[in-house]
């Protein structure tokens, strides 16, 4: 008896304590997410104000999406998530590296970190629509290089595609940068001291130390950016929606898979867009056991939590 | 064993959610069914913004008081009219209307949806017979053949299910007019005279000659192609969908919007930099620097879009017939099914919608060109009802005209994305981004997303 009282495990009280955490995942996560699923084999959807369905239709939305113009939005999510990310990777690169390098000795360092994170805090959809009217072919914009003599006749931006892409990159990138900074930041302060001070007794120069010093050392969190900003650019949704009105103009160039899903959901087509939705699942869960094979070379357990990854990197793994 | 206290659960989160949504109400619980003869405490009307509103409380003669934030209205019977307001932006007001009545039967007295408002534009989705979500007036007590004998008829059409049975009303009237700038005609035509402007552009191949006079002085007729959209589909023979079809027909006439716009377009008559309506472009035509001689605008819009976008001085615009007939827009009140304040939801119809002293002074007070015809034929030959925007001029006398003619296009459940994604894929065609053939395969694309049960789209040979 005595023995049995003097085991009593304190455990319980941990679970009693996460317990509000996983009925709120339960509740808001787990079972919209198995009902997306569900739904997907269903033809479900509202007519004016009658609803239709729900009837069981077996894959017949994951086929008739294959049909649609799917991977056409699929390859305009792409092409604008790539001219957003390549210039806010090599920016965010070159700046951390920067602040973080101690014999530059930049001053106000910390100023420049709330600056460059501020774009991140406006509204995405209040910033799209900053550029909208700023970029408008009687806006601002053409304006002042109208009376700077830059140009005879005001360029219309957002009515051609090169146009209308660039200035969805461009605010990407604005938006996105800081936090990347800031990120790959802490990942090279990160880095032991020692090391950069051996490189400099060895006489190495700063691109040398950048190639080889900073950039594999802080492979795992730059991995860790590449997967976050795929599945964030996979659901690029509010800029590219605000800025040409949700109709992806011109010519459907600018609309990506998460505004193909929206102009699902305006008539509640609750099958066609959980099919959607599977796709998208399925999509960002094999590109990001992708990146992460080839950013950790042989390590093999594919998706599983970035903690695992950097405690293996703490320790000093590989 | 999981599942039922899953299922526990769940019941339990719900629970809390209803008494949450009626801890407002609490007292009337048992009140629940709809036969009850006794009138609810609670009128709730749902609506886009704040214009049925301010206009209920200017003229409806039981109003007490509203409270500041302008949510409660109190009327002198102690009733109080909840106001539910969401903004039409991206199908948000439809989306919470459709949600609340669809839950119409379960909600308690009081929460129910009492007066529901719509546009033209979608005002066939509610009145659908099959939905029957709002209420024959005939149900009411409201026969509209004596009571309402006095409205425009297109607007007792509009808001009448397909067997032709009433279910909603309306205040308001938006007959279209042309809208000219005065210092334009009087450079290019040499005078700004309504009656000599209207000769120039009586219809469609007399304004293209004006067009071309206007165009020699460096003006463009309209500002976009947008404009003259509304001219031509409020001028349909057929619905864009049949009833019980599956089918969208393009009318001939849509086509012609096309040709002509294109056209157009291309020879300078339009101002090429100005793509759709209501956008910071389109806004920036209607200031004194535009070159913009003219808009095809319904009296709100002269209200609502024009005055505030004019930066110069008052007396500049004038109106005059527009080229062919039409209407564009109009909030049509509806009285939900279900409502447990029947007398009230009665008595604010008629008095909003049938009464002519009431109609006369929001025409008055707000400018609106209101339900009656022999009050707007008052109103015409009355001078107090000049405008001081359009330099003293009494824009009735040519809105009243244009009332008695329109012939509203049949309306079907689906209009409202007809319109909005026709306009958006041709505008891509008018600009030269896609030919012609690309703009129609774009809009197939766009209609069946939105509308997944459309098969098909017909296009005029």
């Amino acid at each position: 008896m005595k023995k049995k009282r003097k085991s009593v495990s304190y455990a319980k009280w941990g679970y009693i304590f996460i317990l509000p955490f996983f009925i709120c995942f339960l509740i808001f996560s787990l079972i919209p997410l198995i009902d997306t699923v569900r739904y997907s084999f269903f033809e479900y959807y509202r007519s004016g104000i009658k609803e239709i369905g729900p009837d069981f239709i077996g894959m017949q939305n994951y086929i008739s999406l294959l049909g649609s113009d799917m991977l056409k939005y699929a390859g305009n999510t792409l092409i604008l998530w790539v001219i957003g990310f390549i210039p806010q990777i090599v920016v965010a690169l070159l700046l951390a590296n920067w602040f973080t390098d101690i014999r530059l000795k930049i001053r106000g360092k910390q100023f420049f970190k709330v600056v460059i994170y501020l774009p991140n805090l406006i509204m995405a959809s209040a910033f799209a629509m900053l550029f909208f009217a700023m970029f408008s072919t009687n806006g601002p914009i053409n304006s002042i290089m109208i009376s700077l003599g830059w140009i005879s006749k005001p360029i219309d931006f957002l009515g051609s595609v090169i146009g209308t892409r660039s200035l969805i990159g461009l605010m990407n990138f604005l938006m996105w940068f800081g936090n990347t900074t800031i990120m790959l930041m802490a990942a090279i302060m990160g880095i032991s001291p020692d090391i950069f001070e051996a490189c400099e007794l060895d006489g190495c120069t700063g691109i040398q130390r950048f190639f080889y010093i900073t950039l594999p050392q802080i492979r795992p969190i730059l991995a860790y950016t590449l997967i976050t900003s795929i599945i964030g650019g996979l659901q690029m949704f509010d800029v590219p929606q605000i800025l040409t009105n949700g109709q992806g103009n011109p010519d459907r160039t600018s609309m990506t898979l998460i505004m193909f899903l929206n102009s699902h959901l305006e008539s509640r087509n609750y099958g066609m867009a959980g099919a959607l939705s599977v796709y998208l699942f399925i999509v960002s869960g094999i590109l990001c056991f992708f990146v992460y094979r080839i950013t950790n070379g042989s390590s093999d357990d594919g998706t599983k939590a970035e903690k695992k990854k950097l405690r293996k990197t703490r320790k000093g793994g590989r | 064993m999981k599942k039922r206290v899953f299922a526990a659960l769940m019941a339990a989160v719900t629970a809390a959610g209803l008494l949450a949504g009626c801890g407002s109400s609490g007292s009337d619980e048992g009140s629940g069914t709809t036969e009850s003869t006794e009138e609810g405490k609670v009128i709730n009307i749902y609506s886009w913004n704040d214009e049925f509103r301010t206009r209920l409380e200017a003229v409806y003669p039981e109003v007490e008081s509203t409270s500041d934030d302008g949510t409660v209205t109190t009327l002198k019977d102690g009733t109080e009219i909840h106001w539910v307001i969401n903004p039409n932006q991206d199908g948000v007001y439809q989306q919470k209307l459709d949600e609340a009545l669809m839950n119409q039967a379960d909600a308690a007295a009081d929460d129910k949806i009492d007066i529901f408002l719509s546009e033209t534009d979608y005002v066939y989705k509610y009145t659908d017979a099959e939905a029957d979500v709002a209420m024959p007036l005939t149900d009411l007590g409201i026969d509209p053949d004596t009571d309402l004998a006095d409205q425009y008829d297109f607007t007792k059409t509009t808001a009448s299910d397909r067997e032709g049975v009433q279910r909603g009303s309306t205040w308001q009237c938006c007959p279209g007019v042309l809208v000219y700038r005065r210092d334009i005609a009087k450079d290019v035509f040499g005078t700004d005279d309504p009656t000599a402007v209207g000769e120039k552009v009586k219809d469609w191949d007399t304004l293209k000659a004006t067009a071309e006079e206007l165009k020699a002085k460096g003006y463009y007729t309209f500002a976009s192609y947008a404009d003259t959209f509304r001219v031509y589909s409020n001028n349909m023979s057929e619905p864009w969908v049949a009833d019980g079809e599956t089918t969208v027909k393009i009318d001939p006439l849509i086509m012609d919007w096309v040709e002509n716009s294109k056209e157009w377009l291309d020879a300078g008559y339009l101002d090429k930099t100005v793509k759709g309506q209501f956008n910071d472009d389109w806004n920036k035509a209607m200031g004194s620097s535009s070159k913009v001689f003219a808009f095809l605008l319904p009296p709100w819009g002269i209200d609502f879009t024009l005055n505030p976008n004019w930066d110069g001085d008052a007396g500049a615009w004038a109106v005059t017939n527009p080229p062919q007939e039409y209407n564009w827009g109009g909030s049509y009140i509806h009285a939900a099914t279900g409502t447990d304040n029947p007398e009230h939801v009665k008595d604010i119809i008629l008095a909003m919608t049938a009464d002519k002293d009431t109609l006369l002074k929001i025409s008055k007070d707000y400018l609106d060109f209101t339900n009656t015809v022999s009050g707007m034929e008052e109103a015409a030959a009355d001078d107090t009802y000049a405008s001081d925007f359009l330099g003293g001029q009494n824009a009735y006398e040519y809105y009243a005209p244009v009332a008695e003619n329109i012939k509203i296009a049949p309306l079907s459940a689906y209009d409202l994305g007809c319109v909005e994604l026709f306009q958006n894929s041709f505008s891509d065609y008018f600009q030269g981004n896609v030919d012609f053939d690309k703009a129609k395969a774009n809009f197939e694309t766009a209609i069946k997303e939105r509308y997944p049960d459309i098969t098909e789209v017909e296009w005029p040979e």
